[in-house]
């Protein structure tokens, strides 16, 4: 506390006399009805967007990693694995895809873990709406992220001539599904943003948990030439599961099942662990 | 009248510590209640659980009518809380705080707006109003976090040392609202470390200590509970402390007490300046040299000290001499109203409360 408003007069800040006339004359204001789920989290979703328009640089992860993921991969294994970075493009993009996106999930539980800390949520919390409304904004405002980070690979990739056989509505199915789920996969952050101490505690279980989790998939190399017992962990990896849809609605060949799959997988970590982040929320100290 | 808060028996441990140990209380609608207590009292954890933010571990607890933890949200259709860090949003400006809450309470984009520039215009913040809260002063953000409270004008209103860290000038206008507020008939739970901020705006204060409530009254009924005036005297010479006793015990209406290294004689009386008047003659009469005298009212500080056997400020590392020395120039400076300048340093000295639990 060094400075006083400048605002302020030097008789004292303003809000003196004069202005009890204008407290006691304010109308008395019916007590609104509290509003409705959607509309509170579409008012978190404004202030997410705020946010991102206030502090760009928090865009950085969701910009530089996956134009670093997509270069770096392409010519750098791309000689040795496929013969050419140009072939190898045509089966790693959807493999980026997911992985950029998916590791931006982490910052939704830094983000929540620091509003915690700064005591924002004490007011959300003691206003009467819909509970959830608050993180689900805030998820409005990561799910614009993600299709940010999709669509900056995917133009990265044409660029660099990669060419989806699934043509336009392939690469739009493949993109929301990937939004998808990781709009699902951020209530295990939202969950370890309340629950752990402090953002770089979530930051180091994130590092741990996501990187094995992508590159543990088919999202860079047929598992084909893997060991029995990794192959074993590969097909088990849902993160497989979402690269092969990806792949398939890009290449045009998705089908429905492929399809189901990764909604019930996204709807299965949202029963999960929607609940349980909002038990930590309402018992959060 | 009813009472707008009530609370019977509350109970929250935190590990070993008992941060709320059976508090129970009431505050009558329209009045203010003064929960004065120093850090680590548990005035925040009473705020928590009432405001619905914190589940106690036992006890009951009613607001505006509402069971708090049977139906929390329809309390917090009811209440305002003003923390004691500002929980505005720093990347937000501070119309877009005030307009965000407006719209949680499902105002119209134009009506919250209005509200917005409406309270930005009371608490002198309107030439900020389009910066973020970020680059707003301590001083400010408070403000900023009280106007988002009286967004839709709550009838029952909670505020967790709402002018900690706040320098007078500031301290004396958050006063001023907080007067009009109840003045138009809001019910108000305040919780103060500042004795001056509780006999100023509280009908009633509780005083809290280790999670118990163990005093409660008006100021002045507590200040009546430690007794009446009373004579204080500094003697020139330490081999007259005898003889000013002597010569006090005729008005003495109890034990006077006497600290020898600082020559000074506290002694209880009745019958105001008159008293003084004869005490100076007759110690006159004996010769005695006296180098200071007074008539004092007790203060609320004498209450906590004589109550808790500790002052206010609770810091258990402060020095019992540097206590003294505060207290010193708080007095110097006149009882109600001016005390600000030693108040506020030690508020500094022991500003960094954590959260209470």
């Amino acid at each position: 506390m060094t400075t006083v408003p400048a605002a302020a007069p030097s008789s004292g800040p303003g809000y003196t006399s004069s202005d009890a006339q204008a407290l006691s004359a304010a109308p008395a204001r019916p007590r609104p009805a509290p509003p409705g789920p959607v509309t509170a989290a579409l008012t978190f979703a404004w202030r997410a967007l705020l946010k991102i328009r206030r502090i760009p640089e928090q865009l950085s992860d969701v910009i530089a990693v996956p134009v670093v993921f997509t270069l770096l991969f392409t010519y750098l294994f791309g000689g040795a694995l496929a013969g050419s970075p140009h072939r190898y493009l045509q089966f790693l993009l959807p493999g980026t895809l997911v992985m950029a996106v998916l590791l931006a999930t982490m910052y939704t539980g830094v983000n929540l873990n620091g509003d915690l800390a700064k005591g924002v949520y004490d007011r959300f919390r003691t206003l009467r709406i819909w509970q959830p409304a608050p993180i689900v904004g805030a998820l409005i405002g990561d799910a614009l992220r993600y299709l940010l980070a999709s669509a900056l690979v995917t133009g990265l990739g044409l660029l660099l001539g990669y060419r989806p056989h699934g043509g336009v509505g392939g690469v739009l199915i493949a993109i929301a599904l990937v939004v998808v789920f990781a709009v699902a996969l951020s209530w295990v952050f939202t969950l370890l943003g309340l629950v752990l101490r402090s953002a770089s505690a979530i930051m180091s279980l994130a590092v741990v948990v996501l990187f094995p989790l992508t590159l543990a998939s088919n999202a860079f190399v047929e598992p084909g030439t893997m060991p029995g017992w990794l192959r074993a962990v590969v097909h088990a990896n849902p993160v497989t599961q979402l690269v092969t849809t990806t792949r398939a609605a890009m290449d045009g060949t998705v089908t429905a099942v492929q399809i189901a799959t990764v909604l019930a997988a996204s709807a299965a970590l949202v029963a999960v662990f929607g609940p349980l982040t909002m038990r930590a929320y309402r018992r959060h100290e | 009248m009813a009472a707008a808060i009530e609370a019977e028996d509350l109970v929250k441990t935190f590990g070993e510590v008992h941060a709320l140990d059976g508090v129970s209380l009431e505050v009558p609608e329209g009045t203010v209640l003064g929960l004065l207590g120093p850090n680590g009292a548990g005035k925040t954890t009473m705020v928590r659980v009432l405001t619905t933010l914190l589940r106690p571990d036992s006890g009951r607890a009613v607001v505006a009518g509402l069971d708090v933890l049977k139906q929390p949200n329809e309390v917090r259709g009811l209440i305002g809380l003003s923390g004691q860090y500002a929980a505005v949003d720093e990347y937000l400006t501070g119309r877009e705080n005030l307009q965000m809450v407006g719209e949680l309470y499902q105002m119209s984009p134009r009506d919250s707006r209005a509200r917005a520039l409406e309270l930005l215009d009371w608490f002198n913040l309107s030439e900020a109003a389009n910066r973020i809260a970020k680059t707003y002063s301590g001083g400010m953000r408070r403000r900023l976090d009280l106007a988002a409270a009286l967004v839709v004008r709550p009838p029952v209103m909670f505020l967790d040392e709402p002018t900690t860290g706040l320098d007078p000038r500031n301290r004396m206008a958050l006063w001023e609202v907080i007067e009009r507020l109840v003045g138009e008939g809001t019910t108000l739970l305040l919780t103060t470390q500042y004795l001056e901020e509780a006999d100023r705006l509280a009908h009633d204060i509780a005083v809290v200590d280790h999670g118990k409530v163990i005093a409660r009254g008006t100021a002045d009924e507590l200040k009546a509970e430690i007794g009446g005036e009373r004579i204080e005297i500094v003697v020139e010479d330490p081999a007259h402390l005898g003889q000013a006793v002597e010569a006090l015990a005729p008005y003495a209406k109890g034990e006077p007490a006497v600290e020898r290294h600082t020559r000074r004689i506290t002694v209880p009386v009745s019958g105001g300046a008159s008293v003084l008047a004869d005490v100076i003659r007759e110690l006159d009469a004996r010769t005695i040299v006296i180098q200071d005298i007074g008539l004092r009212r007790p203060t609320l500080d004498d209450v906590f000290l004589s109550l808790t056997g500790h002052a206010t400020f609770g810091d258990e590392d402060v020095e019992a001499a540097d206590v003294e020395a505060l207290e010193a120039a708080a007095d110097a400076a006149g009882g109600t109203g001016d005390g600000d300048a030693a108040r506020t340093v030690a508020a500094g000295s022991s500003s960094s409360e954590g959260k209470d639990s």
